[in-house]
């Protein structure tokens, strides 16, 4: 999409650790992404995969004690997030870096006035004055596709349906429009009709302001969508990143092969469906090497025992396995 | 909240916002505002000057001319009641919101933070709540003498720590919310995330309790102006008046027993407020959820 190759957000090697009475995880264990300006990474893994883990850490928003970031760097346009003193990096998350969160009905205050929550920001980063924030405050939900926002922005949170909150929470994340939106599982909490009026929604604002967008999710067909790339998390790795064709048409890790096979399929083939055998891995006790080890069809005595680092198999794909010939054999 | 709706809102918002209240709510207002009323507007509800002794109607039973009657100094009972109320709603009020107003913002502070700062305020509150109250009053007054400074005083020492416990709970319970880390996501700063984001979530008890507080502070007032530590004579306080009035109360009942009605109105018309309220922000924190 954009000619400019050089990425707007990288992450490098970043690990999170979290101190839990029983001992250290690391609910980010060398991650790496890259998103370049117009252009939307999705985040795919199951729960406590460490993708919320990732936005925060990206926002500097991990609560310390018990999280640390312990290693890595976050580069945003060349500077390195981490290295940012706390003013500068709240001047990034109020004006550069945006966040919409899974649910609309708790992310916006619940006895403040919609209308005030969205112009607060435009007045605290942008200097606005009282109605010059309201009338922008106004356009904003008036982009976002909410009816009358002359009289809305009066009302209450509670007065409003999730998805016209998550409307709102989106306007408010696009207000001096950032590079770069993080959206953590912006559709979960929403019924499905919704769901997709809101991610086209972050498109088209996407397609507007040519901002990047890292879409986090556990649904596999809303990444399927929406995504140029895709990068799929377990156990606070990355496991297999790709572009979207590449990895949905020839998936590189068992892992990625797994979750696909868990899908139902809407064509209607009466295929049963196949789960992944065993439970998601304790964060406390993991094998050094690949965590997806003890339930992988594929695995064999070495990918439990050293680190798996990832690898560059086809231009753009990388996978975490040590094994990717074996899952071509298999699919066949 | 009540209060911040009415500021803001249009009249028609805040005859429906009356329309919610409760029955005591509503009666506890009206009293209230009778009350403040009389007491903004002594000088024209009174009839007589406070102050004024006259020697030839002392001791008069409650009459035509004299409504509450007149003490041992021929003063008239019912003006001393309505300029009384100028001192009892007055300072009860200072002694009452001033250390609502830091005790909240120091139990934000405190929840809001935890660790270090939690542990050093907290300390400091039980050591101010481990002072035993009267103790420390008689001793402010040794010092500083007998009258509504050595109140304040003594009061803001302490009256503080109930606010910033409520504050410090409701905010353990209030940080840890999706809004406050959407406010942090947007780059407020902290000071704000506090005092604009999480502080109308949690004033809430603290508004509820100040009223009950509120009370119980001009009970205090005037219990202390009746022992000679708060306000002196010939000030019109309640209490003071009940002191002065004590030595008759047998032959004329009145000059006790009407300043101290006056402070049990007082007290109720709170009391009202207090109850309405404590339901009316339950149930708008419950249409809110």
């Amino acid at each position: 999409m954009n000619s400019n190759n050089n990425p707007l957000l990288e992450v490098r090697g970043l690990v999170t650790e979290f101190s839990l009475e029983h001992g250290v995880i690391a609910a980010n264990a060398d991650v790496h992404i890259r998103v370049r300006a117009g252009e939307t990474l999705g985040i795919v893994g199951e729960s406590g995969s460490g993708k919320s883990v990732l936005c925060r850490a990206i926002l500097r928003l991990i609560p310390s004690p018990p999280g640390l970031i312990s290693a890595g760097e976050v580069l945003f346009d060349g500077t390195d997030l981490l290295a940012l003193s706390e003013a500068e990096m709240r001047r990034v998350r109020g004006t550069r870096i945006k966040m919409v969160f899974q649910n609309p009905m708790t992310s916006l205050n619940p006895v403040r006035r919609i209308g005030d929550q969205i112009t607060e920001g435009l007045s605290v980063h942008y200097g606005m004055g009282k109605a010059e924030a309201r009338a922008e405050g106004v356009e904003l939900l008036r982009r976002v596709g909410i009816p009358s926002p002359e009289t809305r922005v009066r009302e209450y949170p509670h007065q409003w349906s999730g998805g016209m909150l998550q409307r709102a929470v989106i306007a408010m994340a696009m207000a001096g429009e950032p590079q770069l939106l993080l959206a953590d599982e912006p559709t979960t909490a929403l019924d499905v009709t919704i769901q997709d009026q809101i991610l086209a929604l972050l498109l088209e604002l996407q397609e507007r302001t040519h901002m990047a967008m890292l879409l986090v999710s556990h649904d596999l067909a809303v990444v399927a969508e929406t995504c140029d790339q895709v990068a799929v998390m377990y156990a606070g790795r990355i496991m297999e990143s790709a572009s979207t064709k590449a990895l949905f048409e020839a998936p590189m890790h068992p892992y990625t092969v797994g979750l696909m096979n868990s899908i139902p399929d809407m064509a209607g083939t009466a295929a049963r469906l196949v789960p992944i055998p065993g439970q998601p891995p304790d964060l406390l006790h993991l094998a050094p090497g690949c965590p997806f080890a003890p339930r992988c069809v594929h695995a064999s005595p070495d990918c439990a025992e050293t680190p798996i680092a990832l690898s560059e198999i086809a231009p753009g794909h990388h996978t975490a396995c040590l094994h990717p010939e074996r899952i071509s054999a298999g699919a066949s | 909240m009540p209060a911040q709706a009415i500021l803001v809102a249009a009249p028609g918002a805040v005859l429906r916002e009356i329309g919610r209240w409760s029955i005591t709510l509503k009666i506890g207002s009206l009293m209230l505002l009778v009350i403040v009323l009389a007491g903004i507007f002594a000088p024209v509800v009174a009839p007589f000057d406070p102050y004024f002794q006259d020697y030839d109607r002392v001791l008069l039973p409650p009459n035509g001319t004299h409504l509450f009657g007149t003490d041992q100094l021929g003063r008239d009972l019912f003006s001393r009641v309505i300029y009384g109320i100028r001192i009892d709603l007055v300072v009860g009020f200072i002694i009452t919101f001033v250390p609502m107003i830091y005790g909240v913002a120091i139990g934000a502070l405190a929840g809001y933070y935890g660790g270090v700062l939690d542990g050093v305020l907290m300390r400091l509150l039980d050591t101010a709540i481990a002072f035993p109250f009267l103790v420390l009053i008689i001793v402010v007054i040794a010092i500083l003498g007998p009258g509504v400074h050595s109140i304040y005083i003594a009061v803001f020492l302490v009256a503080w720590t109930m606010y910033a416990r409520l504050a410090r709970a409701e905010m353990l319970v209030e940080r840890s919310k999706d809004y406050m880390l959407a406010a942090k996501t947007l780059g407020y700063p902290t000071s704000r995330i506090i005092f604009r984001h999480a502080l109308p979530n949690i004033i809430g008890s603290s508004v509820v309790f100040s009223m009950a507080d509120f009370v119980l502070n001009i009970l205090l007032l005037s219990g202390l102006s009746f022992l000679g530590l708060g306000i002196q004579p010939p000030e019109p306080e309640w209490g003071a008046m009940v002191a002065e009035g004590r030595d008759f109360i047998f032959e004329n009942w009145w000059i006790c027993t009407l300043p101290g009605l006056a402070i049990v109105v007082a007290g109720t018309s709170l009391s009202l407020i207090g109850d309405g309220l404590a339901r009316r922000l339950g149930q708008r924190h419950q249409a809110i959820l």
